[in-house]
């Protein structure tokens, strides 16, 4: 048992940051947040190009030939740079929809009641129709309401767990940002995260990034379900509770638009909605318990 | 990142298991919470059947995954958890395998292992409990002793101990984390007097030890004269690190057995009791690959766990806690009743957010030591 990343997965971790880094920056962002719904399609094609949607294909297949391990790393990546689009259901597309695969194709599902970046998609995923828009808690992710009772995509496990992965990139990024801002904004003549009010609640953001990451990481490593219920629950926590602290430790500066912490706190709660939520997770592992 | 074991520690499983399918049933029965001398008795026989069946160096000779193995299968089979032993064998032995010289580790590993003594910590005292460099009590070197002199407080098990690992001070002009030694004394040497202290729990674990010019032998400090507060460091990593690891695994069966009490008394049929389950049951399957990448992470950097010791230990304490809140939901009127199950953990459970360093501690060694904020007061 060696529970630690392999130089291969640390590579790939490092390379997608890379690479998000240069192709969906701090500034690119705000351009997107300027102009929400619209899909970058030139974005989505370095994506494909880049293997993000094939990670997990064959290589006989013309994809990357990875596993679950390595996605979770991407979409890990993925959540801490906000990259908006319909990820997980274009990744999990990749065997079957054509272009999905290289970022041609848009694919996006309905999970829950709700369908993310519907009017952009090429195909969706189960019945969409009769789809109400909505007016989107997320500047970056737009929302229909689908009629009907609610149905969860197809599937299942891996986009949750991927899901869980974003959370966790999240959860990981608004510590990042809670630390800098404790250790460089000044107040009383010193820096903030020199109270002990404030050290503290970066604290708990620290130990929710790491019990949420341990708990996805294994999660990819066995593709159990219980591990799965278990990485959503702990990485939905880490995100969205931990984008609220953030928030809190940014002051009135993490109020405003300017500050990113409101997207990642919007984002996950768009998240936190996917695959049946957090209760779904919760009531399978308690029946699991008496089973 | 692999979660899988080899065939060797697979085999090692399959040996366990059976052995303690065999040994189990022929265990006396347990003494009573209270009676702390035949829980020593109790604990040391656990501790010397381990040591005949040659499992007893799990906890600091084996490799990291047989350890996490031994504590799984050892819990899934309702075997004695450490008691008495664990100053001994989860933070005095470490730290003595880690930093003792060779004829130390000679002279206290074995009987340790072999479950012959018992071990307790003689680190906080009156004014030193959270700031542990506060620590008054004093020793003067005379010939070959130390001569100490002062009072420590909370100390577990203290009344039947063999050996204390006790924190003195050795140079009161020094800063103070510079004047500090680690010492090995005898429970049994003149000067000492332990007065047991009642927990809220009714029960008597820990004890007020004050030392009236008490003669240590100079060869039973570990580390330098002066420089035990790194020692003190390392013993701290270890309780913080891995002491509790296996305690997850028997908080994971207790998440079982209220589960079956809630469906048998009709409990099970609240959604929110169910949904505090199985929140529960991730926290805990959680902490648990916590542990696994802590144990795989200190196999690549070497040894002593590092201050993420701190992260899971603050994590758990409150997990704990909330574990028999759960279960007193489960008992109804019943969590009144001090004889139920789980009651006396409810109450001793309460400790788990102080001892070994309040979550406030651990909080700031996250925040310091990991996330490199300021120090404050
Ligand atoms: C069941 C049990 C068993 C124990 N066994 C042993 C043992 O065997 N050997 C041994 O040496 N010790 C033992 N201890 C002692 C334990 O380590 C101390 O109780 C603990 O470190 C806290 O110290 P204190 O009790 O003096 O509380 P204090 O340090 O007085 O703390 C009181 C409160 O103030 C808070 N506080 C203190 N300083 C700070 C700070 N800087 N920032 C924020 N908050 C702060 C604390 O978090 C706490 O809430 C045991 C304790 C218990 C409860």
């Amino acid at each position: 048992m060696r529970f630690q990343l392999t130089d291969d997965q640390e590579a790939l971790r490092t390379g997608v940051r890379e690479l998000l880094d240069r192709c969906f920056g701090p500034e690119v962002l705000r351009t997107a947040v300027g102009a929400p719904g619209r899909l970058d399609r030139t974005l989505w094609r370095t994506l494909g190009d880049a293997g993000f949607f094939a990670l997990r294909l064959p290589e006989a297949d013309g994809g990357v030939g990875r596993g679950l391990a390595e996605a979770v790393l991407a979409f890990e990546e993925a959540g801490r740079a906000l990259l908006p689009g319909p990820l997980v259901a274009t990744h999990l597309a990749a065997g079957d929809v054509p272009g999905a695969a290289t970022g041609e194709a848009v694919v996006t599902a309905v999970d829950g009641g709700v369908v993310e970046w519907l009017g952009a998609a090429d195909v969706v995923r189960g019945d969409a129709s009769g789809a109400v828009p909505l007016h989107s808690v997320d500047p970056l992710t737009p929302l229909h309401r689908v009629p009907g009772p609610v149905a969860f995509g197809p599937a299942g496990g891996v986009a949750v767990l991927l899901t869980a992965a974003e959370q966790l990139g999240t959860a990981a990024r608004v510590c990042e940002l809670a630390v800098q801002h404790a250790r460089t904004r000044e107040q009383f003549g010193r820096p903030i995260g020199a109270f002990q009010a404030v050290k503290h609640l970066c604290a708990d953001l620290l130990v929710r990034v790491e019990v949420a990451r341990v708990a996805v990481y294994a999660a990819a490593v066995t593709a159990d379900p219980a591990d799965i219920a278990t990485a959503r629950l702990l990485a939905d926590e880490a995100a969205v509770r931990g984008a609220r602290d953030c928030l809190q430790v940014h002051g009135g500066m993490g109020f405003t638009w300017e500050a990113d912490v409101h997207l990642h706190l919007k984002r996950a709660w768009v998240r936190a909605h996917r695959g049946g939520g957090g209760t779904q997770s919760e009531e399978f592992l308690a029946e699991r318990l008496v089973a | 990142m692999d979660l899988s074991c080899t065939p060797e520690e697979e085999e090692f499983r399959a040996r366990l298991r059976e052995w303690l399918t065999k040994v189990l049933p022929t265990l006396p029965a347990a003494p009573p919470p209270d009676d702390w001398p035949g829980r020593r008795a109790y604990d040391l026989g656990w501790q010397r059947m381990l040591y005949d069946a040659g499992y007893a160096d799990v906890h600091w000779g084996a490799s990291p995954t047989t350890r996490l193995i031994f504590l799984e299968e050892t819990e899934r089979a309702g075997a004695p958890y450490v008691g008495a032993n664990f100053v001994g064998l989860l933070h005095a032995g470490p730290t003595i395998a880690a930093e003792g010289t060779v004829g130390q580790q000679a002279r206290w590993l074995p009987p340790i292992l072999r479950g012959e003594e018992v071990w307790c910590q003689g680190f906080s005292e009156p004014g030193a409990g959270s700031d542990l460099a506060a620590l008054r009590t004093r020793a003067h070197r005379d010939g070959d002793d130390y001569v100490v002199s002062g009072s420590k407080l909370w100390t577990s098990h203290a009344e039947v101990a063999d050996w204390c690992e006790l924190l003195v001070r050795t140079d009161p002009d020094a800063p103070r984390h510079q004047g500090i030694t680690w010492l090995a004394m005898p429970m049994d040497a003149d000067g000492i007097t332990v007065r047991p202290l009642r927990t809220l729990a009714g029960s008597a674990e820990f004890a007020e030890v004050f030392l009236d010019e008490v003669r240590v032998p100079a060869v039973n400090r570990v580390g330098e004269e002066n420089d035990g507060w790194r020692v003190t460091m390392v013993t701290l990593s270890f309780e913080r690190g891995t002491a509790f690891v296996g305690e997850v695994v028997a908080c994971r069966r207790t998440l079982t057995e209220l589960t079956r009490t809630a469906r048998e008394n009709g409990r099970w049929d609240d959604p929110v009791l169910r949904r505090r389950v199985g929140r529960l049951d991730a926290e805990f399957r959680a902490l648990w690959r916590l542990i696994q990448w802590n144990v795989s992470e200190a196999e690549t950097t070497g040894g002593v766990p590092g201050a993420r010791g701190s992260v899971f230990k603050l994590r758990y304490a409150h997990a704990r806690q909330e574990l028999y809140d759960t279960a007193a939901e489960v008992l109804g009127p019943d969590c009144l009743d001090l004889d139920r199950p789980w009651v006396l953990d409810r109450l001793s459970a309460l400790s788990y957010t102080i001892a070994a360093g309040t979550s406030q501690i651990q909080r700031n060694i996250v925040a310091e030591r990991i996330l490199g904020l300021p120090k404050g007061r």
